[in-house]
């Protein structure tokens, strides 16, 4: 099992669109807008000065509206987009300038991808489009066989190795590009909108099922979403992307609690604060209170209210990494920090300087 | 004209050549006409129910077949049928060889397709009786001018639907492949062409129609089959051998059309069943 050990970094990323890219992101560097090159080159900049560590085996989500250049971001760590100037570093290799069979070999061995309208060849069997991967690469019939159906076992398709796409469901179809990116069995899982296209209930079942698998599996995931609980549920980090730029980047919690500017202040606003929110962010330090309950500091507000009124106590104390007391929280304040942002809110030190 | 004085020296020069390059051409048509004429009828007509089962798979299709042949062989119009058949297969088997990597090449090269499309359309719409001239000043009257005459003018859909079917393949679909690390040849055998079969399919089956429909003009040029009585025909007035030997042609153009368009459905099961 390829276990993820490199990180991704992207470096002073520009992509702009155009017969003439190269020669305007000189101009776009020293500071032209995005309006201006519009107006006056009549060339779109679709990332401007990208910069990006995407640690290994944790899922990074990059989160932006349409048009943010979200998915031609995602496109540069295989680069099936090609940048306008930057680099990618991947293992000591710049993604950017490898030739192109370095880069077929690279795609191959290192990434897979999950595409948002799922991309299956619809002449191919759910068992055809699993071993794609490998048949490209010339493994043997019978391992790739072996090892597909192993992978769709695992997304919960068995019985449907020979069905075609088109008589599966939406979710059903995004298990199979899963099992198909899986499959590969690379370190890399480039997941580009995967599940926007399906149904509210079905998304989140598939989010259960990619947690579970990276519980494991320890890949390093790219996730792209335009849905901020989405983000908030995966994203071990967060980069949040607006007109080609990255605009914050950090945990959910750092971005809930710490809006960078207006846009994400309204994109948090209608957050399940308690699902994200941990106690050690509103506890009070030091303090000791009189209560049965002790709580590990990074429980969710929803849980620690749960355990508060469970044994109808008003407070509750916290414990840290070591399991030693670090303060105490109050249900009062709990519920305070779950229903609506606070201004005057106290930081604990770990997470404003995180 | 200058022209022609020039390519009347260019015929003298290159004829024989010419001749002699196309010689295979002449030597598998003659084979394939002797073998459904000089075999016996029932066991040619055994061969094609065959061959229609294969592609249609129904028993309509087959059965259809069977009693126009028996009607076409009652008629006494059978030798001219078998050789309208060669012709056809022939034609089509060299249109569907340069046909299918033309059109690949249209597909892989905006520059080709930019470049080629203006002359299937001259193709297409040049009078067919116009470049049987340049066809006959080469090579004489006969069998190979007939199935270049042919060929010219039933190759443009094959080339045309390849190119099509292929630059139809979803372009996600393509760039799944790409992602995976497809090479170009790859992405072409497992994914451009499957995908594009059923389009290609339809190309064929225009092919196979605009080559019986040409054999009766390449019928002025000395090409045997159903063409010839029908000149006859025309020429002498005579109605009744006209309309007997045109409705041959619709006969076995009704089998072709059938079946290879059957034959093109079930290339896309795949599509059929659609989740409800």
């Amino acid at each position: 099992m390829a276990e993820a050990t490199h990180d991704i970094e992207i470096r002073n990323l520009y992509k702009i669109f155009g017969p003439d890219g190269a020669a305007l992101v000189d101009k776009v560097k020293a500071g032209m807008s995005k309006e201006e090159v519009k107006a006056r080159h009549n060339h779109v900049v679709g990332l401007n000065d990208i910069n990006l560590t995407i640690p290994a085996g944790r899922i990074q989500v990059v989160m932006g509206l349409s048009g943010s250049g979200k998915s031609t971001l995602i496109r540069h760590i295989n680069r099936l987009i090609e940048p306008t100037s930057g680099e990618v570093m991947f293992d000591g290799q710049d993604i950017v300038q490898m030739s192109q069979s370095q880069l077929r070999d690279f795609r191959r061995q290192k990434t897979a991808m999950v595409f948002q309208k799922f991309a299956l060849f619809p002449h191919r069997t759910v068992l055809e489009n699993t071993t794609y991967g490998l048949d490209i690469r010339k493994v043997s019939r019978r391992e790739a066989e072996e090892r597909a159906r192993r992978w769709i076992s695992r997304v919960g398709l068995d019985g449907f190795e020979d069905s075609y796409p088109n008589q599966l469901s939406g979710g059903m179809q995004q298990r199979v590009g899963l099992a198909r990116a899986l499959t590969n069995d690379a370190e890399i899982l480039l997941m580009d909108e995967a599940f926007s296209a399906l149904d509210p209930l079905i998304r989140t079942d598939m989010q259960s099922v990619l947690l579970d698998l990276q519980e494991e599996l320890r890949k390093t995931i790219v996730f792209i979403t335009h849905d901020l609980d989405e983000a908030l549920n995966l994203g071990d980090r967060i980069a949040i992307l607006r007109d080609g730029e990255i605009i914050q980047q950090g945990t959910g919690e750092q971005i809930v609690l710490r809006p960078a500017d207006d846009y994400i202040s309204s994109f948090v606003r209608d957050v399940r604060r308690g699902h994200v929110i941990t106690v050690r962010t509103i506890m009070r330090k030091g303090e000791r209170a009189e209560t049965p309950v002790s709580l590990p500091h990074d429980t969710l507000l929803e849980d620690a209210a749960r355990a508060m009124t469970g044994v109808q106590t008003n407070a509750a104390n916290v414990t840290g990494p070591d399991g030693k007391h670090v303060g105490t929280i109050t249900l009062a304040k709990t519920v305070a920090e779950m229903i609506a942002p606070d201004d005057t809110e106290e930081l604990s030190p770990e997470v404003s300087a995180a | 004209m200058a022209i022609d004085g020039g390519f009347r020296e260019f015929t003298r020069a290159y004829g024989e050549t010419l001749e002699n390059l196309f010689h295979p051409i002449q030597i598998l048509l003659v084979f394939i006409e002797d073998l459904l004429i000089d075999s016996p009828w029932i066991i040619v007509m055994a061969g094609l129910a065959l061959l229609v089962w294969l592609l249609s798979r129904s028993w309509k299709v087959v059965a259809g077949s069977i009693i126009s042949l028996m009607l076409i062989g009652y008629f006494g119009m059978w030798d001219d049928t078998m050789s309208t058949i060669a012709m056809v297969a022939v034609c089509t088997l060299i249109a569907v060889v340069l046909g299918i990597p033309i059109g690949i090449v249209m597909a892989r090269s905006d520059r080709a397709n930019a470049i080629i499309t203006p002359i299937l359309d001259m193709m297409q719409t040049m009078p067919s009786f116009v470049y049987l001239i340049p066809v006959v000043m080469i090579f004489g009257l006969g069998k190979v001018p007939g199935v270049i005459a042919v060929v010219i003018y039933a190759i443009p859909p094959i080339i045309r639907l390849t190119n099509l079917g292929i630059r139809q393949v979803p372009a996600d679909v393509l760039e799944a492949a790409e992602a995976f690390g497809s090479s170009g040849g790859q992405k072409l055998r497992d994914v451009q062409l499957p995908l594009a079969l059923p389009t290609i399919m339809a190309g064929v089956n225009q092919t196979i129609m605009m080559s019986l429909a040409m054999v009766v003009v390449a019928s002025m040029i000395g090409v045997k089959g159903l063409g010839q009585p029908v000149l006859q025909a025309i020429n002498n007035q005579y109605f009744t051998l006209g309309v007997m030997n045109g409705l041959a042609i619709v006969a076995i153009a009704i089998i072709f059309d059938r079946s290879t368009q059957a034959y093109g459905k079930r290339l896309q099961k795949h599509l059929e069943a659609v989740h409800g």
